[in-house]
């Protein structure tokens, strides 16, 4: 097939990878006037943007790095203004919902293991305060009735939410003609090569010239770092869910692992493996989950399971996100991190502006750098 | 729309739709009953709606789904009839919350 106009094969800002995180940062840079082209792997890819749970969720996030937890904070806070703006670009509704979250615990060990992680958290220097409650049943019940009796109690954040996430990147794609995003599909990238002002990207599709290289290809960001120096340790976890048919809507409040749709299908989520690319979906793993969603919430018990799969999460060894820049090759970037959905907002709204500006400051972005990975073991 | 065919044979069976009673016979799916009874819609869509009624009668559709005995998003095509059922037409999303009440 022909192309009606051919492609260019000069850009100012390339970037690699077209799931939540690569598009959502092409589209705060196209929004800024900045020719972007996406080179994308396409629906062959290991695509954690089709097979994620869809939480914004800030509640458990950041303890061992505070600086996390308000990245975290902040994303959530540029929620409504982000959805709001795909909503007028596009006329989809991502369906965010901030209602406040829950993590439920099934005994009094988990409770007390719930409330000293949040203690621990919330204790540590520069933390960024949010409020969190620690609930016994009585009180979770009252606020979300279905809950069964083998709850012990719950942790409550109220930044907590969640969105469609598949209407999410339907509208980040959507609204990349919009913006004058050159997105190309089927665009696998083989080389980066440095040259004196720029990069030259190489794949079985061709070449491409670019001013700035953005690499956000998830897992794919190992193989890609080290040709414009950069080190990105990441590898695949593999996360199972379950989806129920649809019901009337019964949950009014996302917990981290379970959640109803704005659709209706009850979502569950529950697993972490990490097994290398495998995404085969295992019965231990997924009766497991069932049997710990059936006593959070009974009334499941009686639903139809439609659909079970597994997708990777993109986790670096301690679980934080990576945002680096290539101190050998300047103009060259990296973003990734297993909280695509959260962070999105962030990534629209923050990261591109940076990546076109130039820099990420080191004095907010010196802690997400990977040269956290290269401290010797023993000093 | 349906009609049983001579040879058909079976026993009686009374069931009853949204409280209305109906009679069909055994060996009857519930998909297949409703059908010989003349109805052709079971259930309003939980997007947009729509009405709805039996179409694969195999169990890959999930057209017929309706409400049996209290439990919603039933396969009436799946079902076999049996004396005395409760039938109801199912109007948008199974209600769960209220079944298990």
């Amino acid at each position: 097939m022909v192309a009606k106009t051919p492609a260019s094969n000069e850009t100012d800002i390339a970037v690699i990878g077209g799931g939540l995180v690569g598009s959502a940062i092409a589209w705060g840079l196209g929004r800024l006037g900045h020719a972007v082209t996406v080179l994308d792997e396409g629906d062959i890819a290991y695509r954690a943007s089709r097979g994620n749970f869809a939480l914004v969720w800030v509640q458990s996030k950041g303890l061992g790095m505070p600086e996390y937890a308000g990245w975290t904070k902040a994303s959530a806070e540029q929620w409504p203004g982000f959805a709001a703006a795909l909503h007028e670009e596009t006329g989809l509704d991502v369906r965010y919902e901030q209602p406040g979250g829950f993590i439920l615990c099934l005994s009094e060990a988990e409770l007390e293991a719930r409330r000293d992680a949040m203690m621990r958290l919330h204790n540590q220097p520069a933390m960024v305060k949010y409020p969190y409650e620690i609930l016994d049943h009585a009180e979770t019940k009252r606020r979300m009735p279905a809950i069964g009796p083998d709850v012990a109690g719950s942790s409550f954040c109220p930044l907590d939410g969640h969105v469609n996430s598949l209407r999410l990147f339907r509208a980040l794609h959507q609204s990349f003609s919009r913006h004058g995003i050159d997105y190309r599909p089927e665009h696998d990238v083989q080389t980066i090569t440095p040259l004196a002002d720029g990069f030259e990207i190489i794949g079985a599709w061709g070449r491409l010239k670019a001013g700035k290289v953005v690499l956000a290809a998830g897992l794919g960001n190992a193989r890609l770092g080290p040709m414009v120096g950069l080190h990105v340790p990441v590898k695949p976890s593999k996360g199972q869910i379950i989806v129920t048919e649809k019901a009337a809507p019964f949950l009014p409040h996302p917990v981290v692992t379970i959640r109803q749709t704005d659709e209706g299908g009850v979502m569950i989520g529950d697993s972490q493996e990490d097994l290398g690319f495998n995404t085969v979906v295992t019965n231990p793993v997924i009766s497991t989950m069932a049997e710990r969603a059936v006593r959070m919430f009974p009334v499941l018990g009686g639903l139809n399971v439609v659909r079970t799969w597994s997708a990777l999460r993109v986790m670096t060894e301690d679980g934080f996100p990576i945002y680096d820049q290539s101190a050998s090759y300047p103009g060259a970037f990296v973003a990734t991190c297993h909280s695509g959905v959260t962070l999105a907002a962030n990534h629209a709204l923050t990261i591109a502006p940076l990546i076109a500006a130039g820099m990420f400051p080191e004095d907010r972005f010196g802690v997400f750098s990977a040269r956290r990975f290269h401290v010797p073991a023993a000093a | 729309m349906f009609r049983r065919l001579p040879e058909a044979r079976g026993e009686p069976l009374n069931f009853t739709l949204d409280g209305k009673p109906f009679s069909a016979r055994s060996g009857d799916s519930v998909a297949a009953a409703l059908l010989a009874a003349g109805i052709e819609t079971c259930r309003a869509t939980p997007v947009s709606g729509a009405p709805r009624g039996p179409y694969c009668m195999m169990g890959v559709c999930f057209e017929c789904l309706v409400t049996i005995d209290g439990v919603g998003n039933r396969q009436g095509c799946l079902i076999p009839l049996s004396e005395g059922m409760r039938i109801e037409t199912q109007q948008g999303a199974r209600a769960i919350a209220q079944e298990v009440a």
